[in-house]
């Protein structure tokens, strides 16, 4: 299992997580910021996770 | 700075008869490696960053300021032609607080499951500019019939300005983006797209709060502009921003893509028989073509590393896509057009807290446009012989001024 942080603060909302691991984030309707669905995604997604990180422009996203 | 006056002149000149390369062999043969310093056209100096990861870490880092207003920040023309006006509310060339403040206004508009929801209004778009292509050929001009069409409507739907109004309003934008055109007329097309702008919203202020419409501006006046959140100023720049923004870009997306597809038949085959190739496409279309040529301006703050350079407070720096989208150690042969490539580490949209606001817009746009195109179209040729094609002199967005098609 692995275990995500996302930081509201940092992102910026341009969404690329939402396009890469849509069952594991989101965003919101207000701000548009991210929002995680799913904080414990299976082992399975490591790679897209890893992905995500990859390309949040603000490095918003965190794994351990 | 450096005092020698041999350094390489910078935007480049797009080298003749290759749309899709990026520097002339004279231009590259004066490269010196992934950072080098270039001379701007006001003769001040900068630091080019080409590199994939340097361009990424360079374009975080809280050491370089997209605030244009600064002195010394590198300008891409002769002269700076926005004046404190033109600046209020354009969040593009904010920083920090300053700049979240306005993007967390917007950002929730362009989230991909709102361009969802949007999706018929953009196969629409689609369908009526291709059915005023097919009526108006072959031969027919894409760009005007399709590729300019196409984002406009779309834009314009969102917005809440009139689409009749296009041909207005693309104009002045078309100045407001050349390097090359005088500050002088840059002022005077923004002094004219600014009132524009302003009588959409001051007719937003004379309807009731209870019948103003759901476009985006009319929001905007209702819950920013009369709670003061946003004053005039800047809801006007946000206003000329996001519909320049909203049509230049995925335009010349359009054009350009639909001039490598009829050079590449086979792709355009591929993707005629099967559109479930077009998302692959158009990430490699976006990483290849890459429109914002001449990069993204910055200005270090502070002294800054990036890879191999020490970029000192004070300095230049210009972060070039293009080229980071082209690198070898991210994309293998980079300068090879490969649609069934992983394309998605491309930074087309930018990276850092500025990456494009409106990018699920702009790939569901071209999306849309390509998966029709070639279905419809599927023996689209060009009506002129490839040298006889018009590209955009220096333009902070570059593309095709006209793609005559036959079919």
């Amino acid at each position: 299992m692995l275990s995500i942080r996302v930081d509201r603060d940092v992102c910026v909302g341009a969404g690329n997580c939402v396009r890469t691991l849509p069952t594991v984030f989101d965003q919101d309707d207000e701000q548009g910021l991210v929002v995680l669905t799913d904080p414990t995604p299976p082992e399975a997604q490591k790679d897209l996770l890893q992905e995500a990180v990859d390309l949040c422009p603000s490095g918003a996203i965190s794994v351990e | 700075m450096s005092t020698t006056t041999d350094l390489p002149r910078y935007p480049f000149a797009e080298p003749p008869g290759q749309p899709f390369g990026l520097l002339s062999d004279l231009d590259r043969h004066r490269f010196d490696g992934p950072a080098t310093k270039v001379r701007l056209p006001n003769g001040s100096d900068a630091w080019l960053i080409t590199r994939h990861a340097d361009v990424r870490a360079m374009l975080r880092s809280p050491a370089f300021s997209a605030d244009a207003s600064r002195p010394a920040f590198p300008l891409l023309r002769p002269e700076p032609p926005q004046r404190d006006i033109d600046r209020k509310g354009m969040f593009i060339r904010m920083d920090g607080v300053d700049h979240s403040r306005i993007r967390r206004m917007l950002t929730s508009e362009f989230m991909i499951k709102n361009i969802r929801r949007i999706e018929p209004l953009i196969q629409e778009a689609v369908d009526n500019a291709l059915n005023d292509l097919r009526d108006a050929g072959p031969p027919a001009d894409l760009v005007h019939h399709f590729a300019l069409p196409v984002p406009s409507m779309v834009i314009c739907h969102l917005l809440g300005v009139p689409y009749a109004d296009h041909a207005r309003f693309q104009q002045l934008s078309r100045m407001l983006i050349g390097l090359n055109n005088p500050a002088e007329e840059i002022r005077t097309a923004s002094d004219e797209l600014r009132a524009y702008i302003r009588s959409l919203i001051d007719k937003v202020r004379e309807t009731d709060p209870g019948a103003r419409g759901e476009d985006l501006i009319s929001r905007l006046v209702t819950e920013r502009l009369d709670t003061g959140e946003l004053d005039e100023q800047e809801m006007i720049n946000i206003g000329i921003l996001l519909l320049i923004a909203g049509h230049e870009t995925t335009a010349n997306m359009i054009g350009l893509s639909a001039l490598l597809l009829i050079q590449r038949p086979e792709y355009y085959a591929a993707l005629h028989e099967n559109p479930d190739l077009a998302p692959g496409l158009v990430e490699e279309l976006l990483r290849f073509a890459s429109i914002v040529r001449s990069g993204l301006p910055r200005l270090a703050i502070e002294d800054v590393t990036i890879g191999d350079v020490t970029i000192r407070a004070g300095e230049g720096a210009i972060a070039v896509l293009s080229m980071a989208n082209r690198d070898a150690a991210v994309f293998g042969d980079g300068e090879e057009f490969d649609p069934y490539r992983q394309a998605q580490q491309h930074i087309a949209f930018g990276f850092g807290v500025h990456q494009c606001i409106g990018q699920p817009l702009a790939r569901a746009e071209l999306r849309v446009a390509l998966v029709e195109l070639a279905r419809r179209f599927p023996a689209l040729r060009l009506a002129v012989a490839p040298e006889e094609l018009v590209f955009r002199d220096r333009a902070v967005v570059f593309g095709l001024t006209a793609l005559p098609v036959a079919w």
